[in-house]
């Protein structure tokens, strides 16, 4: 989170986390645990009024940033989601606005309103299964056969897919990226859903046997899209990073008032030396976090030439060290940090989701290392 | 130069910027990593090196490069952060004088101009910005390590002035530096924190003698100091008689500020919190290591660690400098410092394979790494353990319980002492 938010940023940081504590506070995202979507439409469209789904879309197209940098003002929307756990498909929705407002024509222009309004939802599809579920890793083909494309291949995890109204599809031309926006209802799409640890998140696997759109539908160039999705996949790490940070503050916040509060021994946890020790290294890793995942938005935000390394650093980071912390986190609690009854899990659970999507760290660390190699001229 | 109140970040990078260009020599490969002082000089270069270092702070003296965030009225800019870090990053892949910048700048300097007398101020700082002057912290004590209050060194007033005597140690260059800012114990009667003084010293004097300690990785750099009736006037007392502790307060904030701190140059990109992620890929290409996916692991993960570690210290630099963090927040940065620059070390070493254990003058990237493990700690030790940076974090910012202590409100005399040391 930013050291310094503007008055406006304030504001609006204080809004969503009131309207945050109102509609999904955890007595709220229990209950959610079996409802199929994971969050109301009417909550949607309600957080999209506060501004949620418009931060990465341009004026003109009806969106609008707060400080003229929109993905870092999205993050302090999806800092107070991690630090509430909150409900909603905050990061594909943006991503696809995002992308629709970027690189959309006219017959994109209904969806990106949609989207907007918060009355519907879109969601993203680029990673595929097991084996080919590395980071960066595409095989599902989409094909121009006359004016119209044809998808085929199996995506997984996608997040909401089967409360979207719209996927954006990322697939291959021969050895090349296209991208193209499928409504979800169109004839050839199964949706399946998965098992996952979130409370309110749901994924789903996404089969495309032989989907049959216009070749109006695809965004940008076909065979040219490697560079968008290399920026969409930037916006969703910053994203996702913020959000984890959130959940981190949360549940390390929780902690500390834990330590104090529980007496063993006739004395609070917060007088161990042996624990006190732990809770510095935990308080390191958090600002680090913080201090990580602003910076690599920022550069995002800006398109730097470095943004592609940073973000990959805070991904590798906050995904590592942030793990370790929320697991000092359950252990400093004992045995109640493992009970469904107690709230520290709904952070975990984020956290844990957070972590494995769109790269985990091991994989950033690989994209850090082939960058840094490459840059060196070592090789 | 009231012109520099309003020198706007433009024009100031156009400054440096034609300076440096013009003036500094590139950047040599570093090879000190890590604070690890690897012995790779004999001390002729070493001499060379201080000179050099001296003659460059002098031509950015000159240039109006030096002191940019001390006052104008003691020689320096009375500028802002934000230029130094215009300098910084127009240092860039160039020298800059490595051994002016801790401790002289910070803490010495620092605490002088928080504390100095304005004689004191007007006598040092421009010679230290001059170059003129190297300072050391006569502060850690064979006795004491990290209970730097528990300060055994003694000063006895005698007049006009103080007669000193004790040890101190860890000084880094102490055989090639000029000033001691010193802590002493001037009252054994009362509490340890309330017995205390500073004083500074000039260090080439005959009481004082300076021993060069070797380090496991053959590295004489570390010195300790024996002073026997060294003879300090009162004038050069830094703060008030016993109130010594109040100026060490700060003195460990400065410390910890280290190269975060707006006193200090430092050249963007120049990996000095350690072995930086770059020349991780250079052990692993000098080994033949680059297509082995647990190299590649390791490079990114130290990469990380150097990437993650810049931007906490810019984060608590932020904070401190607006308030929204406290002081003692430095602490953070150091505790995260020792822990990922230890992990660096033992990536290095991990990435030179069996050369960590015996490597060959043609080895390149993969030599040294074995030594550089053997003196991994030193990041968790120097400038104050991690134990106890984790104590301030704890206590100071978390705000929890304080550990007891057997030698508080009782006279610093009667306090329980280590049984092999005087």
């Amino acid at each position: 989170m930013l050291l310094a938010l503007s008055s406006d940023q304030e504001f609006f940081r204080g809004t969503t986390a009131k309207f945050l504590e109102e509609h999904v506070p955890v007595g709220v995202l229990r209950r959610l645990r079996d409802d199929p979507a994971g969050f109301a439409p009417d909550y949607w469209r309600r957080g999209a009024d506060l501004g949620w789904t418009s931060l990465l879309v341009a004026e003109e197209h009806g969106g609008g940033s707060i400080s003229g940098a929109g993905l870092v003002d999205l993050t302090v929307v999806a800092h107070e989601f991690g630090r509430h756990a909150a409900a909603g498909p905050l990061v594909p929705t943006n991503v696809v606005a995002g992308a629709l407002s970027t690189l959309g024509s006219d017959v994109h222009a209904g969806a990106l309103s949609g989207l907007l309004s918060g009355t519907s939802i879109a969601t993203w599809c680029l990673a595929e299964g097991p084996p080919h579920d590395g980071l960066g890793e595409v095989r599902t083909q989409i094909r121009v056969d006359g004016d119209e494309l044809v998808v085929d291949g199996v995506k997984r995890p996608v997040e909401s897919a089967a409360q979207a109204d719209h996927l954006l599809v990322t697939g291959r031309t021969g050895d090349d990226l296209t991208q193209v926006l499928v409504p979800r209802d169109a004839a050839g799409i199964s949706i399946t859903p998965m098992h996952t640890v979130d409370l309110t998140r749901r994924f789903f696997v996404v089969s495309f046997d032989g989907v049959r759109v216009p070749a109006a539908a695809a965004l940008g160039e076909v065979g040219k899209a490697a560079e968008d999705v290399e920026r969409q996949l930037q916006q969703a790490l910053v994203v996702v990073n913020a959000e984890s940070v959130g959940a981190l503050q949360a549940a390390f916040d929780m902690t500390v008032e834990w330590a104090f509060d529980r007496y063993t021994f006739g004395r609070p946890l917060a007088s161990y030396q042996a624990l006190k020790h732990r809770f510095a290294d935990m308080k390191a890793w958090l600002e680090a976090a913080h201090a990580i995942s602003d910076e690599a938005a920022a550069a995002v935000a800006a398109g730097a030439p470095d943004a592609g390394r940073l973000v990959s650093v805070a991904k590798a980071f906050i995904g590592s060290y942030g793990a370790e912390l929320m697991q000092d986190c359950v252990q400093m609690h004992g045995g109640i940090g493992v009970t469904f009854e107690h709230d520290l899990h709904l952070f975990l659970r984020r956290l844990t989701v957070d972590r494995a999507l769109f790269g985990t760290p091991a994989e950033h660390r690989r994209r850090l290392a082939d960058l840094i190699v490459a840059q060196e001229d070592v090789a | 130069m009231t012109a520099d109140a309003t020198e706007d970040l433009e024009s100031f990078r156009e400054r440096a910027r034609s300076f440096v260009r013009a003036h500094l020599r590139p950047a040599e490969g570093s090879s000190s990593s890590a604070g690890l002082l690897r012995a790779d000089k004999t001390d002729e270069e070493e001499l060379a090196a201080v000179a050099r270092d001296r003659e460059v702070q002098r031509m950015l003296f000159d240039a109006g490069l030096a002191g940019i965030c001390v006052p104008t009225a003691y020689g320096g800019r009375g500028l802002t952060p934000a230029h130094q870090h215009v300098l910084n990053d127009e240092l860039r892949d160039h020298e800059h004088p490595t051994r002016l910048q801790s401790p002289t700048f910070t803490p010495c300097m620092a605490v002088l101009l928080e504390f100095g007398t304005e004689e004191q101020k007007q006598r040092h700082v421009p010679a230290i910005l001059r170059g003129e002057e190297i300072w050391m912290q006569f502060l850690s004590e064979p006795g004491g390590g990290s209970d730097v209050a528990g300060a055994l060194t003694t000063a006895v007033r005698d007049g006009d002035e103080w007669v000193l005597n004790g040890s101190k140690v860890w000084t880094t260059g102490a055989w090639w530096s000029d000033w001691g800012l010193c802590l002493a114990r001037t009252n054994w009667d009362v509490p340890k924190h309330r017995g205390l003084t500073v004083f500074m010293l000039p260090i080439r004097q005959a009481g004082i003698d300076v021993h060069r300690i070797e380090m496991l990785n053959g590295s004489k750099e570390f010195c300790q100091e024996f002073l026997s009736d060294v003879r300090v006037p009162d004038r050069d007392r830094v703060g008030e008689v016993d109130q010594g502790w109040t100026v060490g307060t700060r003195w460990m904030v400065h410390e910890r500020m280290a190269f975060n701190s707006p006193l200090v140059t430092v050249p963007l990109g120049s990996g000095h919190a350690g072995v930086s992620g770059s020349s991780m890929a250079a052990i692993a290409a000098a080994g033949g290591r680059l297509d082995d996916p647990l190299a590649l692991d390791l490079i990114g993960e130290a990469h990380m660690l150097d990437a993650v570690g810049s931007a906490l210290n810019r984060r608590i630099g932020e904070g401190i400098a607006t308030g929204t963090m406290s002081d003692q927040s430095s602490a953070i940065g150091r505790l995260f410092a020792g822990f990922a620059s230890a992990r660096r070390t033992t990536i290095g070493f991990e990435l030179a394979g069996a050369a960590g254990a015996a490597w060959t003058d043609d080895d390149g990237e993969l030599a040294e790494r074995g030594n550089d493990f053997l003196m991994r700690q030193v990041s968790c030790i120097g400038g104050g353990t991690t134990e106890m940076a984790a104590n301030v974090v704890s206590e100071r910012v978390l705000g929890m319980p304080r550990e007891r202590t057997l030698d508080r409100d009782v006279a610093f005399r009667d306090v329980p002492r280590s049984a092999s040391h005087s």
